[in-house]
């Protein structure tokens, strides 16, 4: 019998918890078949965040610490400072690294650290049951804005990627999506120039994925991702928003 | 022959802690310990180490976890509101069973408070330092040889019980100077971390560092395999210095700067005829329990000298179990006890002591 498809090396084989829908599952896959296909895997340690996909560290199959909320690029430092030799990256939601890990994740990024973060951005914090995040878009109903996110008093919607391009530190910063098999297959390249970008000793990286979460939109999964169409991609334009690593690496 | 430098206490604690083998220090400046950054900042860039300058005391704590589960040794230094921020990555630490280094020089409190020496944080690092069930090993020097013999200590104590070992000092001692013999020690000696983060490397399943159980019979189990290792340093690495305890019928208590003032008072004492002795605590958890249980056969008064409202004195009292009156003798706010104020103290103890005999 011929194989025709493998599961990537790079998961185990625990089944993930998720929900039906949910589209972390997906960038699991992708961040994994990077780590396998850059032949990056054995010297790879991730950092899982506080949040739904705080269990990433037991699918993805490689080194893993689980960290305090928001506080991921921080403790991203101190692996990579001590095993400049590994591949250190971060996997954090929304409400990890846009609220409680703003100045961490600047920071980071203004240091240059050579790490990557994988921010999956679903408007909504996950495991708590569906609260405002500050990527929550105008209008919004979450439990926390139950009559709608009102800028006026709960303020407006963050661009991190926007924001984080401005830093001269952050070598690498683009927007994703995976809301269909071309923006999954696109999403993909752009977490294999991240790691890239770590690899040539180019500095800090950075693939914001926006993410459904169907559950806490109270969207059924296909619904979700309409909305996540005509709603969070005009708010959150996809593209490359910082490419310097054609500049040479500091000695 | 001793090879003898003139050092600032902090300086001291960043020496004993390179002499130990630590090549990353994460920090973020504030007064009265910034010397142990700058003397960092200068020294190891030099000998292929990290010194990092964090954007907060919470990156700076979140960084030394990092470095320490990958398997290195790592310390941060702070004073005492930056503590209060480290509280969080402090008790990650312990959750996450990693061997940490920290400084605390410590200074008046509460809130901004002020810059002047303070032990006003004694129940910070030895009772409440983060949530959940936890202890750090706290090691509380008394001069600038100490700083540097403690910090070099701390290194091994922290891989040893996987835990995180706080040097408790205090704004004097970071800033006062004494000759130092940094000659006596060899360098940090190796351990091995097979929990480390190192990648597998293909050759290992891969590791994980977490503090996270759902299960409340799994997180209980860690706690409690914590507490064995807590059971085994409390009877293992209590240290103590006792000063004309064996025929005392007064026992000062007191620890880090607030002993050396202690000595000062005791000698007094003696000359006046008064049976007064020293015990000074060098770790304050585990604290000198039995010891003091000892004493207690013996003396008839205790005194609890502390730079804090008395926060110490609790632990005198539940060491001796009440059997015998704890007077405190307290300044705080950066107010220093002069050995006028514990004299006064002690021969207050002297009337006691006579009307019980």
């Amino acid at each position: 019998m011929t194989v025709v498809f493998e599961k990537t090396k790079g998961l185990t084989d625990a089944s993930m918890h998720y929900c039906p829908g949910c589209t972390h599952g997906i960038i699991h896959r992708m961040v994994a078949e990077a780590l396998v296909e850059l032949n990056i895997l054995h010297k790879a340690i991730g950092i899982a965040p506080v949040g739904c996909a705080v269990f990433a560290y037991n699918y993805l199959n490689c080194d893993m610490i689980q960290s305090a909320h928001g506080r991921a690029p921080a403790v991203a430092t101190g692996l990579k400072r001590a095993r400049p030799e590994c591949i250190v990256f971060s996997y954090q939601g929304d409400g990890d690294l846009a609220a409680i890990g703003t100045a961490e994740t600047i920071h980071a990024a203004a240091r240059g650290e050579n790490i990557t973060i994988i921010f999956v951005n679903n408007a909504i914090y996950g495991m708590t049951g569906g609260q405002m995040a500050p990527t929550t878009l105008t209008g919004q109903v979450t439990q926390t804005t139950p009559y709608g996110r009102d800028n006026a008093y709960s303020g407006y919607p963050m661009r991190m990627s926007e924001m984080l391009s401005t830093i001269d530190g952050a070598a690498y910063i683009e927007r994703v999506s995976v809301d269909s098999v071309k923006n999954i297959r696109h999403a993909k390249q752009a977490i294999m120039k991240a790691f890239q970008t770590q690899i040539d000793g180019k500095g800090f990286s950075l693939i914001e994925v926006i993410s459904a979460c169907p559950t806490n939109w109270g969207l059924e999964p296909v619904k979700a991702l309409d909305w996540l169409r005509e709603h969070m991609l005009p708010v959150y334009p996809l593209g490359v928003f910082k490419d310097s690593t054609s500049r040479e690496v500091m000695p | 022959m001793a090879n003898k430098v003139l050092m600032k206490g902090n300086e001291a604690i960043a020496e004993g802690a390179i002499l130990a083998g630590c090549r990353h220090y994460f920090g973020y400046p504030i007064t009265p310990q910034t010397e142990i950054a700058a003397y960092m900042a200068k020294k190891l860039p030099k000998i292929q180490g990290t010194f990092l300058q964090a954007e907060s005391e919470v990156a700076a704590i979140n960084m030394v976890i990092g470095a320490a589960a990958a398997g290195k040794r790592a310390m941060t230094s702070s004073s005492s509101p930056g503590f209060s921020l480290k509280s969080e990555g402090l008790s990650y630490l312990a959750g996450c069973d990693l061997p940490a280094v920290v400084v605390n020089v410590q200074r008046g409190g509460p809130g901004l408070g002020g810059i002047q020496p303070s032990q006003a944080d004694y129940y910070h690092a030895t009772k409440s330092t983060g949530h959940g069930d936890f202890h750090m090993l706290v090691l509380a020097p008394n001069s600038v040889q100490e700083m540097l013999d403690c910090a070099f200590d701390a290194f091994d104590l922290a891989d040893k019980y996987r835990l995180t070992v706080a040097i408790l000092s205090d704004g004097t001692l970071g800033q006062m100077m004494e000759p130092v013999d940094t000659a006596t020690k060899e360098s940090g000696h190796a351990i091995e971390k097979p929990w480390a983060l190192t990648g597998t490397q293909g050759k290992r399943l891969p590791n994980l560092v977490n503090s996270l159980y759902l299960m409340p019979e799994e997180l209980e189990a860690t706690v409690i395999e914590r507490y064995k290792r807590y059971a085994l340093l409390s009877e293992k690495e209590v240290r103590c210095e006792e000063y004309f305890t064996k025929d005392a019928d007064i026992v000062v208590v007191a620890y880090g700067i607030t002993s050396r003032v202690a000595q000062n008072a005791i000698d007094i004492a003696r000359k006046e005829g008064i049976k007064a002795g020293l015990l000074r605590p060098i770790t304050l958890w585990p604290f000198p329990v039995k010891q003091l249980m000892d004493l207690a056969q013996k003396a008839s008064v205790f005194i609890a000298a502390e730079l804090s409202m008395g926060q110490m004195a609790g632990d005198v009292e539940l060491a001796i179990r009440c059997q015998k009156p704890v007077l405190r003798c307290n300044r705080t706010g950066g107010m220093i006890i002069t050995p006028e104020e514990l004299l006064q103290k002690i021969r207050e103890a002297t009337t006691l002591h006579e009307q019980t005999e």
